[in-house]
């Protein structure tokens, strides 16, 4: 069976993935379609408009520099999005490299390896992400390295496992007796068979990167004002939370939407790709 | 009349898949009387093993339905309660399961494990039931009992988790045993100690026993009464000398045709096919002796000289070699076309790694291995991989050999392109020849492997093997884990491909009957060595090695009028290769006791052990 | 056991020196340099060759690598360069209130979601089970400040049950009510997590030959869960939530933030908006130190969770 029709049957299995990617899929075409559908500039400020509550013309209000809500809201999903795909997809690669190596050639190699992406995951994402950035300079490319290198060890240990599990199958033997080169039983043989997994995972790991960065930005290492961030949204609520809380509400339920639908997502396709029912697929 | 301990009427358990229920046990019926001992016999799918669960109530119940009558001593089972239930689990009935190595709770030791029932069922403190825990690790044989009481698991080998096992259904002194393939996992010299055990305590004990098992063999040795199952039903029923020797079913029939009896090839000199029996009517064709495929003149294909492979084991902060195994230790032995060579001898004594060792699937440690007069140790890559052509591998498991991912068209044709053999057109149509040879439909190449029953994919493997046109195939256990009636058409397979295309086999095989029947020559291995060898009539009929002996004595066969024989009682457990990292191996001799059957000369640790 | 203590902690002293040498690099390696960064453009060359001298940064890389080791291994860090107190002095004055702050959520979270990740695995697959499936995986969806915030604009401003700002010293309460937004905050996403890793294991440990055989023996289905099943469960759970570690950590950065709690998390964020340079070195390599001994921690647990760990 190949990736896809597990993944089809994933869905098909699991009414709370499809939940979770409906949501996702109305948040990437907000996000798309955010120049078109916002109402205002998001950097647009009006001055006579400040800390103002949900009204016709700004239908979140607006902020302490009277700039409308929804539309920095809208703008700041596509930063959101794009850091997180970016980062997921930059891990996603490299981690996954790392460990089909690890696992397939073992032995000594192995275990310098893992042993340094231990002590990669040993240190708090958080931490070490905000001192990447911190040390780099807050730009879309560094924060993206940033939150990247934060993920790879964890796809690193995703990948590896399958690969060691799928290595010890017979079929991998048969085709090293069938005098298969390396390459070949890696890339065709053993990455089909754990492709499912590690795209499942992916998806939860967006979701993770996508709460890191809104967490950097929160701590005033996202993007640079006045550029609309989720994070750097909720960083400037809570300045004023104690007259005006609903402005950090706002981008906080919008990243817990977008999370939970992540979450929800990659959690109904995991329990589908679980290697219990691996056997028969 | 008395009334049964057991007595199921009518019988049937259906599961729930996509939403409905499928019945997997049909309409059955059956009696275990006061003492005896009933075996149900049947393949894989039979329904055997879920009769015996739906009796203790085991099944999940959201996903099973049981209907009908489970009656123990007259008390119909299903209608009670769950917390009534709870009381004759483990009290009236007691059960033991096919894995001893995961039917332990690995973080309890076996001593509490044991005591559980007691404190449960009598109502014992615990320490009142570890001792009574304690006269039943000895009633079960455990050696040292005392001092392993309170280890764990993990420290214990399969044999002796099995005598945990016992002990744990023994310690209510239950109404019935359940023994639900208690053997099946376990080396049959192991197996033969725990058969003798089971039917010694039954006997201490008077208790009933439903003993479930595919083996014809264990029923023969253990059985007063069979029942023998065929998809959900009861096919037949009776005494079990009748049911071998005038069986009236035709699948009854068809089943015993396909079972191998030790001993029955007596005055054949070559590998006999097995009988084909039609499962509608039970006719059976004579089966014809199979060619000489072998040139006793030619240069033997693959020459073994002193094989040795070895694995450092280490352990302790800086991954010092603490123990070695030695998993093949000077292992000598010619190959020619056309001949089957045995690897026989149980698990641990180097028969895989032997094999392996010499497709290079692991790095030999020493030794020669010529393969067409060419050492392969002196081969480069590409000598390696132009090598690989000529010997190919079948294994184990039909359902792990094949990449679920890819369609088996693709799989057969990978090996044709990659070695450059044919173009992919070409190599399509040499697919289909390939599906036709092994007795499958070439339009079968656009399924996937999970589209195909296991001896259907053991064929798909061995045309896999066959693509790249081999000289040498090493079949590691490769119909091991097939159904009798399966196995016996796969090894018929192989036997008409040796006789059309010369192929040679090293047949790597635990199951001695199967050996008996397809090989020409034996080699039986114990500890990573061969301690005998030579042609197949004269190990099975002049065997010298006390293990060979007792290999050989192991053996359940298939005939209840041979009687039954009692093994004795002994504990002793299959040895393990690890030694530490200074062992040196003792120099071997061996004398040669008639043309071509070499034996080791055995030392004193050999003397006590009854052959 | 004593090899595989003694193995935890050689990886343990091999993880630290990597991580140490880590830091060392990445505070040196990042483009600009840090005198630059710290006394800002205007800075004169003298100053910011003063400022080298300092920093210790004029002398070869290798005596500085070497001087950096050496001074980590006997607790000298240097000198904070906005307070000029030693580093470690301001690492302790903080460290136990993100000790405290941190295992009070590791004891909310274990409280909560053992109990209702078995709950959870023994209802699988019927109203119980989605509920707290849906509830977990809403829980650690959570950015913790999302979840702060929300936690001060209910609880604090809106009920005013609690201070919206930590005090520090005062009574019993006082010390409780400062502690309780923040470790709720905490304690919940940790049960979040804690709850989803309890029900997947137990669900496997459930599904195992040697529940069944527990079964068979009459053991009371209570006792096979409790007893059987979750003392095998426990070696996984351990193990994961030790890995959860990190989001803990980083966790609490954000709780310390919102809740404006002293910490490492408020004194890390400091010292980064204030560019101070020896105390960001001193503060990675006391988070290395914690997950180091926390990773101890859990190994030993594991070790004394898994009777099969003392073979290796």
């Amino acid at each position: 069976m190949t990736a896809t029709a597990t993944l089809l049957r994933a869905f098909n299995t699991n009414k709370t993935s499809w939940a979770g990617l409906i949501v996702l899929l109305a948040v990437v075409a907000l996000a798309a379609l955010a120049p078109w559908i916002a109402p205002h500039d998001p950097i647009e400020q009006d001055i006579f408009a400040r800390l103002e509550g949900p009204s016709a013309t700004y239908p979140l209000g607006t902020d302490q520099f009277g700039r409308c809500i929804l539309s920095r809201l809208l703008h700041g999903a596509r930063y959101s999005l794009f850091i997180g795909i970016a980062s997921t997809l930059a891990a996603m690669l490299v981690g996954s490299l790392i460990g089909m190596l690890a696992g397939w050639y073992g032995g000594r190699f192995d275990v310098v390896v893992m042993q340094a992406m231990d002590v990669l995951l040993a240190f708090p994402a958080l931490i070490l992400g905000l001192i990447l950035v911190a040390m780099l300079g807050p730009t879309l490319p560094n924060i993206i390295l940033a939150i990247a290198a934060t993920s790879v060890p964890a796809f690193a240990r995703i990948a590896r496992a399958p690969t060691i599990a799928v290595k010890e199958r017979e079929y991998v033997e048969a085709c090293r007796a069938l005098g298969y080169s390396d390459a070949r039983i890696l890339f065709l043989h053993i990455l089909p068979n754990i492709f499912a997994e590690i795209l499942v995972m992916s998806s939860l790991w967006l979701a993770s990167a996508i709460r890191t960065e809104a967490s950097l930005a929160f701590i005033g290492l996202g993007l640079r004002p006045p550029i609309p961030t989720w994070g750097g949204m909720i960083r400037e609520g809570f300045e004023n939370i104690l007259d005006s809380y609903w402005l950090a509400m706002a981008p906080g339920v919008a990243i817990l939407v977008v999370v939970f639908a992540l979450n929800l997502l990659g959690d109904g396709l995991r329990d589908a790709v679980d290697p219990k029912l691996k056997g028969e697929s | 009349m008395t009334t049964p301990v057991l007595a199921i009427e009518n019988l049937t358990v259906s599961f729930r898949a996509d939403g409905e229920w499928r019945p997997v046990v049909q309409d059955l019926s059956f009696t275990v009387g006061e003492r005896e001992t009933l075996a149900v016999v049947g393949e894989s799918g039979s329904g055997k093993s879920v009769t015996a669960l739906s009796v203790m109530r085991l099944l999940p119940p959201a996903q099973s339905r049981v209907e009908g009558r489970i009656a123990l001593d007259g008390r119909d089972l299903p209608p009670l309660p769950e917390h009534e239930m709870r009381r004759v689990r483990g009290n009236e009935i007691a059960m033991i399961f096919q894995e001893p190595m995961t039917s332990l709770n690995p973080v309890l030791t076996v001593g509490f494990q044991v005591a559980e029932a007691l404190i449960y069922h009598r109502g014992l403190g615990r320490a009142a039931a570890e001792a009574e825990a304690l006269r039943l690790f000895d009633r079960v044989r455990i050696p040292a009992a005392q001092s392993r009481f309170h280890e764990y698991p993990h420290r214990f080998s399969g044999g002796m988790r099995q005598r945990v096992m016992i002990a744990m259904a023994l310690a209510c002194r239950p109404r019935l045993l359940i023994a639900d393939e208690p053997t099946t996992a376990l080396d049959v010299t192991i197996q033969a100690q725990i058969l003798e055990l089971v039917k010694m305590l039954q006997e201490e004990e008077g208790m009933s026993v439903l003993f479930i098992t595919h083996d014809m063999g264990v029923v023969a040795e253990i059985a007063d009464r069979v029942v023998v199952m065929h998809r959900g039903r009861a096919v037949e029923q009776g005494e079990t000398t009748r049911l071998f020797t005038q069986a009236q079913a035709p699948y009854t029939r068809a089943l015993l045709a396909a079972v191998p009896r030790l001993g029955s090839m007596e005055g054949q000199s070559r590998p006999l096919r097995f009988p084909v029996v039609d499962t509608a009517t039970g006719e059976s064709d004579t089966p014809s002796p199979t060619p000489d495929t072998v040139d006793a003149a030619e240069r033997p294909l693959l020459e073994v000289a002193g094989l040795v492979t070895r694995f450092d084991m280490r352990s302790g902060l800086l991954s010092r070699v603490t123990g070695r195994v030695h998993a093949v230790e000077d292992v000598s032995f010619a190959l020619r076309k056309g001949e089957t060579l045995a690897l026989v001898g149980e698990s641990g004594c180097g028969k895989s790694t032997t094999g392996r060792s010499i497709l290079r699937l692991v790095p030999p440690s020493g030794g020669r291995i010529l393969f067409e007069g060419t050492d392969i140790a002196t081969l480069d890559r590409r000598g390696l991989v132009a090598m690989r052509r000529r010997m190919q591998m079948i294994f184990q498991d039909p359902f792990a050999s094949l990449n679920p991912r890819k369609r088996v068209g693709a799989a057969l044709a990978e090996p044709i392109v990659v070695h450059g053999l044919a173009g992919r057109e070409e190599a399509r149509a040499r697919v289909a020849e390939l599906l036709r040879r092994v007795g499958l439909d070439p339009a079968m190449a656009e399924r996937f492997p999970h589209e195909f029953s296991g001896g259907q994919r053991q064929r798909l493997c061995i045309a896999r093997a066959l693509a790249l046109e081999p000289r040498l195939i090493v079949a590691d256990e490769a119909v091991s884990a097939l159904d009798v009636s399966v196995k016996a058409q796969v090894l018929n397979l192989m036997l008409d491909l040796q006789a059309e295309l010369g192929l040679a086999y090293l047949f790597i095989s635990h199951d001695i009957a199967v050996v008996e029947r397809v090989s020409h020559r034996v080699a039986v291995m114990y500890m990573g060595e061969i301690v005998e060898i030579g042609p197949r009539a004269a190990i099975f009929g002049d065997a010298r090695h006390p293990y060979t002996r007792r290999l050989m004595a192991a053996v359940p066969v298939p005939d209840p009028s041979r009687g039954r024989i009692r093994r004795g009682l002994d504990a002793d457990e299959i040895r393990s290769p690890i030694r530490a990292p200074d062992y040196v191996a003792p120099p071997r001799r061996y004398t040669e006791v008639s043309p071509g059957h070499v034996v080791q000369d055995w030392g004193t640790e050999w003397e006590r052990t009854p052959a | 056991m004593s090899t595989f203590i003694a193995r935890r902690c050689a990886f343990a002293l091999v993880t630290l020196w990597a991580v140490l040498t880590l830091v060392f690099f990445i505070v040196r390696v990042v483009p600009g340099d840090p005198a630059q960064v710290i006394l800002g453009e205007q800075a004169t060359a003298d100053a910011i060759a003063a400022m080298r001298t300092r920093l210790g940064l004029d002398r070869p890389l290798g005596v500085q690598y070497v001087e950096f080791l050496w001074g980590a291994l006997r607790g000298d860090w240097g000198v904070s360069l906005v307070t000029g107190r030693p580093v470690v002095q301001e690492v302790l004055a903080v460290l136990p209130w993100t000790i405290e702050l941190t295992l009070a959520a590791l004891v909310i979270g274990a409280a909560a979601g053992i109990p209702l990740g078995v709950w959870a695995a023994v209802n699988r697959n019927r109203a119980t089970d989605y509920v707290i499936r849906l509830a977990s995986l809403l829980g650690l969806s959570f950015p913790a400040f999302v979840s702060g915030i929300l936690l001060l604009i209910f609880f604090a401003i809106q009920l005013r049950w609690a201070p919206v700002m930590s005090t520090q010293g005062g009574s019993f309460s006082a010390w409780l009510g400062a502690l309780a937004l923040p470790a709720i905050n905490l304690g919940l996403i940790m049960a979040a997590y804690i709850t989803r890793v309890t029900r997947s294991a137990m669900l496997e440990v459930l599904g195992e030959d040697y529940v069944r055989t527990a079964r068979a023996k009459g053991v009371p289905w209570r006792a096979v869960v409790w007893r059987h099943a979750l003392r095998n469960a426990l070696i996984p759970i351990i193990t994961i939530v030790g890995l959860y570690l990190g989001v803990l950590i980083g966790n609490s950065v954000l709780t310390e933030i919102v809740f404006n709690r002293p910490g490492l998390g408020k004194l890390i964020v400091g010292a980064l908006n204030q560019r101070d340079y020896t105390l960001l070195q001193g503060m990675m390599v006391i988070y290395t130190f914690v997950v180091i001994i926390v990773n101890l921690l859990t190994d030993l647990a594991y070790g004394a969770a898994d009777p099969r760990v003392k073979l290796k």
